[in-house]
């Protein structure tokens, strides 16, 4: 059985990988794409303690995460589908409104 | 069945019903055809017609005493308690009131009378004139102010009357009011008015002031009260300045200047205005004052002098004038003159009486001059006229007979009423019987010049034109016909006791002259008694005798030896260029007032600019912005500067806090992180966590 350490690097490895397009990427698509990394590196985690613990819930919030996820895709896209259109970009630096 | 006196109890109404007609015009005369504008108009005035005559005969049905009707109709000008120069306290009210006696009895019978056949002339005269309607109100608003000027019963209301025809006489001079000159024409009417009016109303004041009242009838009494001297010299001042609005009015020197111009005027507005009724209301006005003309010797010799000089002044302009209503003009000017000659001799009668009797033969004058202007289709250059004599008949006669009426050829209207003032001058001095004496040489000579250059002789009329000339309709030689007839027997109502005939009209005219001043009347009558009948018959002979040789002159020049007047213009040059030019008094008046007038309106006018705009309103801004400017740069430096520098300090210190807060969702997302590892790395720290 492969020790629940090696699941958490590999959790680690992608949340890093997440957070690090998170932050550097421009594109909001690229960001959407590296949140969800970050959200399955969660659910590594999750499944990791679930598998340790011997206990179904973590698998259960896994599969939440998964259906939140496509919700959150769904929704991150129409958002910047419709942002698209008022604004014509994509890259998130010009993303300065909230700034007034 | 009338009451008895109905009309002198309604003689308030003459002027109404022309007044009437005026109002009618001006409200709805645009939408009547010209027969209701000629049956409104010519009926109004005559109705006034009848009106003034059935009151004059009410008053000749009087006994002399009572031969005086006044009454007031209602307080006008309440103006309370005055205190006047003599130290009199007067309750002052003016009343708006009518005054019915012998002078203006004659003062009626003429305007309406004649007003009457101008309005009827003018029916056909104007046919087809544009604004029938327009000229037919303002003639009608003439009779009303004229009437108002001869019936009102104070000084007041007869310079109302006064304004009013002034007022008309603007409008009917400029009634063509397309063509400049007729516009300029009656600018200059109004103006040169103006100007005597000016007098007049400081003569009305000074007259208020002095005697209390400006009632006619009460004239008289006001001045006999003993406070005043014959001579004194409020008196004379009040005179003088009432006869400088008279010379205004009735185109006396120095202020004759308009009349000429007036002519521009369609010709009836010049037979009626400018010949029988207005320009006479200044005459009228020294004959109604006469009560205090006659206390005041040296105006009444100013009002002799200028009206002698006045009248040989104009007749001579008169004598080589080649516009037939200019000579008209002119010979209007002289023969006023005379009316103010006769009134400067204390003769007030004889002018009055020349007055009605100048009324007739000079509106013929006007009128058969109209006709004949008419026939030409509008020239009026009697060199370009002759030998009308049988292609307008009836006018043609009128006018021979007018024209021998002026002259003074006896038994002509003309003749018993010049002869009368003639004879009134010879008894003051004989200078001014021989410039009158001359003057009716002259006026023989350019009237029969007239007369002869316009009908007789070669025909000189423009080929175009002939062909055109004709009668004129009877609504205009019917009125010639009647003047014509007056002409002729107007003055036999005045034939002088020399002649054996009983003065009537000096004896119907004596109430209103009766109180003449102590030493004038015993001058008066001293001379008339040294002279006696010869010497009347020896001045009647005289002036007969010039009036026939300047008709043979004017016919042996015009007529006989046509080449005459040409080589007498060329010998005696320099004169025929002066009376041509009407001794330049036009232009003497444009250099010495008119010009001067301009250059003080220039120099206010930079005063205005320099001085008010550039000193004044100018300086003001300028200083205003000087102080601005500074204003100025305290508010930006001192006041906005702090303001500006509490801003800037905020600013340098929010520096931190702008850096966090940069907009950008990935700036906020690496915030995120951080913060994150750092509450990791504490809480990891706190928990005794050791990598």
């Amino acid at each position: 059985m492969i020790p629940t350490g090696y699941y958490l690097f590999v959790s680690l490895a992608l949340f890093t990988i997440g957070v690090i397009g998170v932050v550097t990427r421009r594109n909001v698509i690229v960001i959407l794409m590296s949140i969800e990394l970050i959200l399955n590196a969660v659910n590594i985690n999750l499944v990791a303690f679930s598998r340790l613990v011997g206990s179904v819930e973590g698998h259960v919030f896994a599969i939440f995460v998964i259906t939140d996820a496509a919700a959150e895709a769904a929704v991150g896209l129409g958002i910047i589908i419709a942002y698209f259109r008022n604004r014509e970009t994509l890259l998130a630096d010009e993303m300065d409104i909230l700034k007034w | 069945m009338m009451p008895a006196e109905y009309f002198l109890a309604h003689i308030w109404l003459i002027p109404l019903f022309p007044l009437a007609g005026a109002a009618i015009m001006l409200l709805a005369g645009r939408r009547l055809p010209h027969s209701g504008v000629s049956v409104v108009c010519v009926g109004s005035v005559f109705l006034a017609m009848v009106y003034a005559f059935g009151a004059i005969f009410q008053l000749l049905a009087r006994p002399v005493a009572e031969r005086l009707v006044s009454f007031n109709l209602f307080d006008w000008v309440p103006a309370g308690a005055m205190h006047t120069a003599t130290g009199r306290f007067v309750d002052l009210h003016v009343p708006w009131g009518m005054l019915m006696d012998p002078l203006t009895a004659v003062m009626l019978g003429v305007v309406t009378g004649v007003g009457f056949l101008i309005h009827v002339y003018s029916v056909g005269y104007m046919a087809h004139e544009g604004g029938y309607y327009r000229f037919f109100g303002y003639m009608n608003l003439f009779m009303f102010s004229m009437l108002l000027l001869v019936m009102g019963n104070n000084l007041l209301l007869l310079f109302v009357g006064w304004e009013g025809v002034g007022l008309c006489s603007y409008l009917l001079i400029g009634f063509f009011f397309l063509k400049k000159s007729a516009t300029d024409a009656g600018k200059k009417a109004f103006i040169a008015n103006r100007i005597g009016d000016a007098g007049f109303i400081l003569g009305l004041f000074l007259m208020l002031g002095t005697l209390g009242t400006i009632q006619f009838t009460e004239l008289g009494p006001a001045i006999a009260t003993g406070h005043f001297a014959v001579g004194d010299s409020t008196l004379t001042a009040i005179a003088l300045l009432l006869f400088v609005g008279a010379t205004g009015k009735s185109a006396q020197l120095p202020l004759y200047v308009w009349l000429p111009d007036a002519m521009e005027g369609p010709t009836p507005v010049s037979a009626l205005i400018h010949a029988a009724t207005m320009v006479t209301a200044g005459v009228y006005m020294v004959a109604r004052t006469n009560a205090l003309f006659v206390m005041a010797p040296r105006a009444l010799e100013v009002v002799a002098v200028v009206g002698a000089v006045t009248s040989i002044f104009a007749a001579s302009i008169g004598l080589v004038q080649n516009d037939i209503k200019k000579i008209l003009a002119y010979s209007t000017i002289s023969q006023l003159g005379y009316m103010f000659l006769a009134c400067g001799v204390g003769a007030f009668a004889a002018g009055v009486f020349h007055l009605m009797t100048h009324a007739f033969f000079k509106a013929l004058l006007f009128l058969g001059s109209g006709s004949v202007i008419h026939a030409l289709s509008g020239e009026q250059d009697i060199r370009k006229m002759g030998a009308l004599w049988d292609k307008i008949p009836t006018t043609a006669r009128t006018f021979l007979v007018a024209s021998l009426t002026i002259a003074g050829i006896p038994p002509l209207a003309g003749f018993f009423s010049k002869d009368q003032i003639l004879g009134h001058a010879f008894e003051r001095s004989t200078a001014l019987w021989v410039i009158g004496f001359i003057t009716a040489g002259m006026t023989a000579f350019y009237m029969f010049r007239l007369v002869n250059l316009t009908f007789f002789g070669k025909s000189r009329v423009d080929h175009d034109v002939e062909h055109h000339i004709h009668e004129s309709p009877g609504s205009m030689t019917v009125p010639l016909t009647i003047l014509a007839g007056l002409s002729i027997v107007g003055g036999w109502i005045g034939v002088p006791e020399s002649l054996g005939g009983v003065n009537r009209f000096q004896a119907f005219l004596e109430p209103v002259f009766a109180h003449r001043g102590g030493e004038m009347a015993e001058a008066a009558a001293s001379s008339a008694a040294g002279s006696g009948n010869s010497m009347e018959f020896a001045l009647m002979a005289a002036s007969v005798l010039i009036a026939l040789a300047g008709i043979w002159l004017a016919w042996t020049m015009y007529l006989k030896r046509t080449e005459l007047p040409a080589r007498i213009a060329a010998t005696s040059g320099f004169l025929y260029k002066l009376l041509l030019n009407k001794y330049y008094v036009d232009e003497i008046y444009d250099a010495a007032f008119i010009e001067r007038t301009k250059d003080l309106a220039s120099t206010l006018g930079s005063f205005d600019r320099g001085v008010i705009d550039g000193l004044g309103v100018n300086g003001a801004g300028w200083v205003t912005r000087a102080v601005s400017t500074v204003s100025m740069v305290w508010d930006k430096w001192i006041v906005d500067g702090l303001v500006n520098l509490a801003a800037r300090i905020v600013w340098v210190l929010s520096w931190p806090v702008r850096m966090i807060q940069g907009g950008r969702v990935s700036g906020y997302a690496m915030m995120i992180v951080f913060g994150v590892l750092i509450l990791l790395a504490y809480y990891l720290h706190t928990s005794g966590f050791r990598i």
